[in-house]
């Protein structure tokens, strides 16, 4: 066996020169300090992916995209084809977890400044990629056509339209048509299995590349005791606990999903009311609360146009952060901006959890 | 052309060569993009302007209730008041596009996405919906409620 294995390397090695990526994964190695556990949610973050990918697939072998099909082939799935009810719920608990994941790996790059010079781009690519995991969680929530997900979407697509000029035009473009309709779910179809994972993962190959081109980013506080940092090799140290760590994500994933089966409630209809108790995914509760409480006119502005119009210029700073944040370039931590992060974090727990008792 | 040097004609031709090189492939991405923006947008469909619906007879709408009913694609609720008036308010809460519903116990209308409420003649009077809920015209004739848009 050993000899076909070897045989097979090295008619590639002959046409591919594999030897080169042998020296590289050999030279590359992991710094070993107390921040090293967040090096882990990245490659979590990838693996959670990998598990939307392989069950949306099997997701698409019934579903159908339209207003008369979609709730009834998802009830189809649930209840007569094997494993269905599995696959559905893994695909769900596995979004939700992703986006958990996603910004996990996202505070822990914000607050070790890993997004410095000279990782800005793999900061910006991972930004994007973290709006288009919220777009494909709220184009996803609206495929089963269920009451919530109605909603929802009205509620998410009318936000789109109260930005001044453009969003009237952008709504509509979203919807379909002016209401959120069958033809809504069909666009949604759309942009959840194409568009979206196609530009997904052009950013994702960007991302992966740079962090491998520019190798894993060392903590500031340890720039000048950079050589005296022990490290362990990249491959097989790291890349075992790697897998190890998502042999355990995938088994949190199946008790969710089993345990915790996925609901798919019941049928879209235009004409009955918002039912009582609803609310968006958990990752969208803190905006959803900061509307609820807004008032309706802030001097003579709308309270939604403002509210809306904070959370937009809140998320264009944080994504350019590591272009404003000079102090980070020179070495240096910045308090203030460790004091805003755990301001963030505290604004989104607080608001998500009175979202969440409400 | 006497007193241009070579030199310059060649760097007139190859600007003029560019430009024709540039314009045309600003042409060529117009030619692209308008259509499949132009594609992206809807079509408007033509809907059958509705002006007046029928409901059905008063006895089957009860007091202190309310009930949503099909105004052409939109919702209107219809209301009967605990002392039997008939209200018609559009459905659509005017805050981000929820359908609104009549709550016996406050005796009044209740939008669950964002708690806002209305009072019995469409006006917002707490959370955050920003403007009123358009009324309807309720008439009845002789046993039969109708509906129609208010002129």
């Amino acid at each position: 066996m050993k000899g076909i294995g070897q045989k097979l390397y090295h008619w590639l090695d002959e046409r591919v020169h594999l030897d080169q990526l042998v020296e590289f994964m050999d030279k590359k190695s992991v710094p070993m300090h107390r921040g090293s556990i967040w090096y882990y949610f990245g490659g979590v973050s990838l693996f959670l992916f990998i598990v939307q990918v392989v069950t949306g697939i099997l997701l698409l072998l019934y579903y159908k995209g339209s207003e008369q099909l979609a709730f009834e082939s998802i009830q189809f799935l649930m209840s007569k084809v094997s494993f269905g009810w599995l696959v559905r719920s893994v695909h769900s608990w596995s979004a939700n977890l992703f986006v958990l994941s996603a910004m996990i790996h996202m505070f822990s790059v914000f607050f070790e400044r890993a997004y410095r010079f000279p990782r800005e781009l793999t900061w910006l690519t991972g930004m994007f990629m973290f709006f288009l995991a919220l777009g494909f969680g709220f184009s996803g929530y609206l495929l089963p056509w269920n009451e919530l997900a109605l909603f929802a979407t009205k509620v998410g697509t009318e936000i789109v339209g109260v930005v001044p000029g453009i969003g009237k035009p952008l709504m509509i473009l979203l919807r379909g048509g002016p209401e959120v309709s069958g033809a809504t779910l069909s666009r949604f179809f759309g942009f959840h299995v194409a568009v979206l994972p196609g530009i997904f993962v052009v950013l994702l190959t960007i991302h992966l590349l740079l962090v491998q081109r520019q190798g894993m980013s060392y903590p500031l506080r340890k720039e000048e005791e950079r050589e005296s940092l022990k490290t362990i090799p990249f491959f097989p140290n790291f890349l075992l606990r790697d897998l190890l760590l998502w042999l355990v994500v995938l088994n949190v994933l199946a008790i969710l999903a089993v345990f915790f089966p996925w609901e798919l409630g019941r049928k879209a209809d235009a004409f009955a009311p918002a039912p009582a108790g609803i609310r968006p995914e958990w990752y969208f509760l803190f905006m959803f609360q900061t509307l609820k409480v807004f008032p309706a006119k802030v001097w003579a502005i709308d309270g939604d146009v403002l509210g809306v119009g904070l959370f937009a210029l809140a998320g264009i700073l944080w994504t350019l952060v590591p272009f404003w944040d000079r102090k980070s370039r020179h070495g240096e931590k910045g308090r203030l901006l460790t004091w805003t992060g755990i301001g963030v974090v505290l604004y989104i727990l607080v608001l998500t959890v009175i979202g969440w008792l409400a | 052309m006497q007193g241009v040097s070579p030199n310059m004609e060649r760097t007139s031709k190859r600007d003029f060569l560019k430009l024709l090189l540039g314009g045309g492939g600003l042409a060529w991405l117009a030619a692209v993009v308008y259509p499949v923006l132009a594609y992206l947008k809807p079509p408007v469909q033509g809907e059958v302007e509705v002006t007046s619906v029928k409901v059905g007879p008063l006895s089957g709408i009860e007091k202190n209730s309310g009930t949503i009913v099909r105004f052409g694609t939109k919702p209107v609720l219809l209301i009967r008041t605990a002392a039997g008036e008939l209200r018609a308010l559009s459905a659509t809460c005017t805050h981000l596009d929820c359908t609104v519903q009549y709550r016996k116990d406050l005796e009044a209308i209740w939008c669950a996405c964002h708690n806002g409420t209305y009072d019995l003649n469409g006006r917002n009077i707490s959370g955050p919906p920003p403007r009123p809920l358009e009324q309807y015209r309720v008439v009845l004739q002789g046993e039969d409620v109708y509906l129609s848009k208010n002129a």
